[in-house]
């Protein structure tokens, strides 16, 4: 057996004990905060995972009231908040500057096709864009964090001009929603 | 090419894959180039169809097809079935335009085991080329079926077969996400082996370079996260979970780093994380969009996208630091960089009149070819050899995984699957564990 035969046979062996290690079950995020808190390296965001406290007569339940709009539009390829859905940023600013102990996180949406990683790019903008608009109006940079889901979940999933709009959006979310 | 008489036995130990006995089914589009394609007879193996349990030559025709490289030749008309070099009777395998051959056997042997054994022969020069044998249970056949087909595959090109690489999806049903890996040659929902599930979307899955672990992105805490996952024992981490999203990973080529996107300065960045933890090293600065980094394969540099000028375009920037080049010029939008294991090609997306196609650019020349004619096309890789590329498509209305060379000459659609397939990446050469 020559060296080029060693070689060959040595690889082949190799390359099929290294198939052979068991297969693990697939792992289940156990819930949607919780996985984030096993051994991890970095400090984990804190996305919103104290309780929600039922406080009677808190605007934020309250049907009637602006800050029951937790949505906002933008155009397409924008990030400027629509001046329609001014009131809604502001209403929300003006509860977060009320309530220092609430947090809330952006989602920002997109309706493109094209890479999943630029299309978070994107959502991560219009996101950004809601933020500065909340700090603008003297929410404190601690109380909201801007994120993107990018085109990965479609509130809308058909093909019409409107579908798309209503994919063009970013959400509110206060933390323990 | 080798001509030397190979003879070795390897013993395989383990169980690999639970064979669930359905076949994948393969189509094979052959764009053109076929006359360029090695003719190779692969005749029915002596007792393959009782003493294991799939007949092997099917297998490893597949296999051969799925390369790009071969082409088929039918030997069914000639009487005779070789199994020891002495039946060959080459002149009739020379009408029938093969330029090799391969024969084997499958016997029995102690302890309820079975010997595989095949021979290559050369039908010009009358010459062997390779053989093997394999000594294992009959259970085990579809292995050495790959194993198999990458030995004739690198005796006729002289690089390394990929028929035992893994590729790793995204699978998509409904509002379930599954991150599956399978062998290249067994792309199938039922022989795939899933690692995470989750009803949240999981994206950008990213080989570490021994094979051993992916990196992806998770939503399941309401906005983007990079884990990392040992394989072997399902075990993971976060990696990268800082305020705002993170991700897009890429392993460096030492396996020690991974470049991901953060969004702490307000806008999608590249950074460089340890593997271990540590603060992050800030690669990318710009106003605009940084994202998809992909390293070459010396690890010096990062290709990545950015629409610092507009629309996204293709730049490269050393990792060292220092300005970015744009290396895109035509296309208003060219997103997903890879790197060929040579370094000398670029594969991308590019979206052109509503379609976007996988194309592949010569880093020294600058020209580019496109891959993939139409549709929706997603996230190419790389083979570990660098002869083929992998995407996703939704070409027929529902998402599928192609398999081309890198001419775009000969495509395989890879059968799948119930459901959407997404952000499928090539895997490794499978290294010791």
């Amino acid at each position: 057996m020559n060296w080029k035969q060693l070689v060959l046979g040595t690889a082949t062996v190799t390359l099929l004990a290294a198939c052979a290690s068991t297969k693990p079950a697939p792992v289940a995020p156990a819930s949607n905060n919780g996985a984030a808190s096993s051994s991890q390296t970095t400090a984990p965001v804190d996305t919103g995972s104290s309780d929600m406290k039922s406080v009677q007569g808190d605007p934020l339940h309250d049907p009637n009231s602006p800050l029951a709009k937790r949505s906002v539009y933008f155009d397409f390829d924008s990030s400027t908040v629509k001046s329609s859905d001014k009131p809604t940023v502001e209403a929300h600013a003006g509860y977060l500057k009320d309530h220092a102990d609430r947090k809330v996180i952006i989602q920002g949406n997109t309706d493109a096709r094209g890479s999943r990683e630029y299309n978070l790019g994107l959502g991560q903008r219009r996101a950004e864009g809601v933020k500065r608009s909340l700090e603008v109006l003297g929410v404190k940079e601690s109380q909201v964090e801007a994120v993107s889901l990018g085109k990965e979940k479609p509130k809308a999933t058909g093909n019409t001009e409107a579908d798309f709009a209503e994919n063009r959006r970013a959400d509110i979310l206060y933390n323990g929603e | 090419m080798p001509r030397i008489r190979t003879l070795f036995k390897a013993l395989l130990m383990f169980a690999l894959l639970v064979s669930t006995g359905a076949r994948a089914e393969m189509t094979i589009e052959i764009v053109g180039g076929g006359a360029s394609k090695h003719a190779i007879a692969v005749v029915p193996f002596k007792d393959e169809g009782s003493r294991v349990r799939e007949a092997l030559t099917p297998i490893i025709r597949n296999d051969l097809e799925l390369s790009g490289v071969f082409r088929m030749v039918d030997g069914s008309t000639i009487a005779n079935v070789p199994v020891e070099p002495a039946d060959v009777r080459y002149p009739l395998w020379q009408a029938a335009g093969a330029q090799s051959i391969a024969i084997g056997k499958v016997e029995p042997v102690a302890g309820g085991q079975v010997k595989i054994s095949f021979r290559l022969l050369d039908v010009a020069q009358k010459k062997q080329l390779t053989s093997g044998e394999f000594t294992v249970t009959p259970d085990r056949g579809r292995e050495v079926a790959h194993t198999i087909a990458d030995m004739i595959y690198e005796a006729i090109t002289g690089q390394k077969g990929i028929f035992n690489t893994r590729v790793v999806y995204v699978l998509k049903n409904g509002r379930n996400y599954m991150l599956q890996v399978g062998l290249i040659t067994d792309v199938d929902s039922n022989r795939a082996q899933t690692i995470l599930r989750s009803k949240e979307p999981i994206i950008s899955p990213s080989w570490s370079p021994d094979g051993r672990y992916l990196a992806y992105v998770s939503f399941e805490s309401k906005k983007p996260v990079v884990w990392v996952q040992d394989l072997a024992t399902g075990q993971r981490r976060a990696v990268a979970n800082f305020k705002g999203s993170n991700s897009a990973p890429a392993w460096s080529p030492d396996g020690s780093k991974l470049a991901v996107v953060l969004t702490t300065t307000g806008n999608s960045q590249i950074y460089l994380v340890n593997t271990l933890g540590g603060a992050p090293r800030r690669l990318s600065y710009s106003d605009a969009i940084d994202t998809e980094p992909a390293f070459t394969p010396d690890g010096s540099q990062i290709y990545f996208v950015s629409d610092r000028t507009g629309g996204p375009q293709i730049y490269r920037m050393a990792v060292s630091g220092g300005a970015a080049q744009r290396v895109t010029w035509q296309g208003s939008y060219n997103v997903s960089p890879r790197v060929s294991p040579d370094g000398r090609t670029l594969t991308f997306i590019r979206r052109e009149a509503g379609r976007f196609r996988v194309m592949a650019q010569d880093l020294a020349s600058g020209d580019v070819r496109a891959l993939s004619e139409n549709g929706y096309n997603e996230r190419p890789s790389f083979a570990p050899n660098g002869r083929m590329v992998l995407y996703a498509s939704d070409a027929g209305g529902k998402s599928v995984l192609y398999a081309t060379t890198l001419d775009g000459s000969s495509k395989v659609k890879l059968a799948v699957i119930n459901g959407e397939v997404q952000d499928p990446s090539w895997g490794p050469f499978n290294n010791p564990q």
